[in-house]
């Protein structure tokens, strides 16, 4: 899984790759749970460069939300392509998982 | 190593001093029920012991025999018995018997005189050898017998899809899910309601294989069950969604497209948790998606609410239910199918029937396809409005 993540404090921004399809969301989850550590309240997962998502990979993000939660973090995605946005619509999780337009917006809704 | 049996040792060599030999030095191992012997004078006597006493582990034979050598016995063994190594006994330096016995397949070599610590090594590096081997073996048993289980798991889903399509003068159903790997997690249903109405249901779950399998076959079981009676197809995924989200810790979900048809009309009124929209195609080819209703899958959120649309199909009208294992099929350049090409499809040749319209979406999908493999479980399911 192509993804490189950054670290301000307790925010974590994380770019994610082009494809998350259901080989890669096994790797997006061990990724992602090898950096989040007992001290990170917020992930901001950039989707900027991503051009599938399979429901396997929806269901990597709502687990790492889930994980967030209990220890008192959030979660929230920016900067999705037209065809990822669709996908969130279509299967209701933009109800779920907060979608915005950009990291800052992102950052700063979640208060990191 | 374990032992809960003796390992029994087979000894060949014209030597008849060997045996005694062997007896007594091996004697506080044969005491603790770590080994027995049994002995041969020549190849031909051992080939008989091994066809028909089973329970050999290892022989340990000599090179220089009458009637039939360590070598050319060596080379028989595999006829009588896969289970079993084999130790040769050579002439101290004697590389060239030894060359040849190791291609024969013996597994090691001791040297005269017999050296008893060395021996006991030798065969005990042996047997392990052999019980990794048998333990290796089980497991291949093992993984043909789960095999099995998947391609009887696999066939007993395909069986809970529908295979009798019901049809009436005004109206034709037809569906079709080819899975992706042994057991998947797509699967479309058709329920007769009261007053001749027809329910229909596609949907998918996240992930593959056995666990979304089994979600897949309790997502089936509670629509069919609350779908009974007047609850409207809004009703009938909220208490899905809640029966769902009961036991799921496991963060499986569903999206799953429910509606219910009336052929006196063509009233079909739906609602829709998370799943991509059904494609209407018109009698002239046009053709559009049916609107959200803004529902999320099912399994994840308790006490939602999910909205109901009402339309008509007009006569000629096919509606094309499905799953993103169409749009999302790709070919061997990595683009996907899409939607444009669903809609494609049917605008210069407008659907016929169910089946035939059924039919052509699989057609384009594998002629789109190629030889790209398929990731994804691929279902649609059409109904169509006679003319």
């Amino acid at each position: 899984m192509d993804i490189s993540t950054e670290r301000q404090g307790t925010t974590l921004f994380a770019n994610v790759g082009d494809r998350i399809d259901g080989t890669e969301a096994r790797n997006f989850q061990e990724t992602l749970t090898n950096v989040i550590d007992d001290e990170v309240k917020a992930l901001i997962l950039d989707l900027e460069k991503l051009t599938y998502i399979s429901s396997a990979g929806l269901r990597v993000i709502l687990l790492t939300a889930r994980v967030l939660q209990r220890q008192g973090g959030k979660l929230a995605i920016c900067s999705l392509s037209d065809p990822i946005r669709e996908v969130f619509e279509i299967s209701g999780f933009d109800k779920i998982i907060p979608v915005h337009s950009t990291r800052e917006e992102a950052a700063s809704a979640i208060g990191a | 190593m374990s032992t809960d049996r003796p390992y029994k040792i087979l000894v060949v060599d014209d030597e008849p001093d060997l045996e005694p030999l062997i007896l007594q030095r091996m004697r506080r191992d044969i005491r603790r029920k770590q080994y027995t012997f049994v002995f041969a004078r020549n190849g031909i006597e051992a080939l008989q012991k091994l066809s028909v006493d089973e329970s050999i582990d290892l022989v340990l034979s000599d090179i220089n025999m009458p009637q039939m050598d360590g070598l050319t016995l060596l080379s028989q063994i595999p006829n009588v018995s896969t289970d079993v190594r084999s130790v040769i006994i050579s002439a101290y330096g004697d590389m060239k018997n030894i060359r040849t016995a190791m291609n024969r397949g013996a597994f090691d070599f001791v040297t005269k005189p017999i050296d008893f610590d060395d021996l006991r090594v030798t065969i005990e590096r042996t047997l392990s050898h052999l019980l990794e081997w048998r333990d290796a073996l089980e497991s291949r048993n093992k993984l043909t017998v789960l095999q099995n289980e998947l391609d009887i798991a696999s066939n007993m889903q395909q069986s809970l899809l529908p295979s009798h399509f019901p049809e009436g003068d005004a109206f034709q159903v037809y569906g079709k899910m080819e899975p992706a790997r042994n057991v998947g997690g797509d699967f479309f249903d058709i329920l007769n309601r009261e007053q001749g109405r027809l329910g229909v249901v596609v949907a998918d779950v996240s992930d593959k294989g056995v666990p979304a399998a089994l979600f897949m076959m309790s997502s089936r079981t509670l629509i069919r069950a609350m779908s009974i009676g007047s609850a409207t197809p809004g009703e009938v995924l909220a208490s899905v969604n809640e029966l769902l989200l009961e036991d799921n810790d496991s963060t499986m979900f569903v999206t799953l497209f429910y509606a219910v048809y009336d052929p006196e009309n063509g009233t079909f009124t739906y609602a829709n948790g998370g799943h991509n929209p059904p494609l209407l195609v018109h009698p002239d080819g046009s053709s559009e998606e049916l609107p959200l209703t803004g529902g999320i899958a099912l399994g994840l959120v308790p006490d939602f609410e999910y909205e109901e649309h009402s339309l008509r199909l007009m006569p000629g009208d096919a509606l094309i239910l499905y799953t993103d294992g169409v749009t999302e099929a790709m070919n061997e350049d990595q683009e996907e199918f899409g939607v444009p090409r669903l809609v494609e499809v049917f605008s210069a040749s407008p659907p016929i029937d169910a089946e035939d319209t059924t039919g052509r979406v699989f057609e384009s999908v594998h002629d789109f396809a190629g030889d790209a493999d398929q990731s994804d479980d691929i279902t649609c399911m059409v109904l169509h409005r006679r003319k």
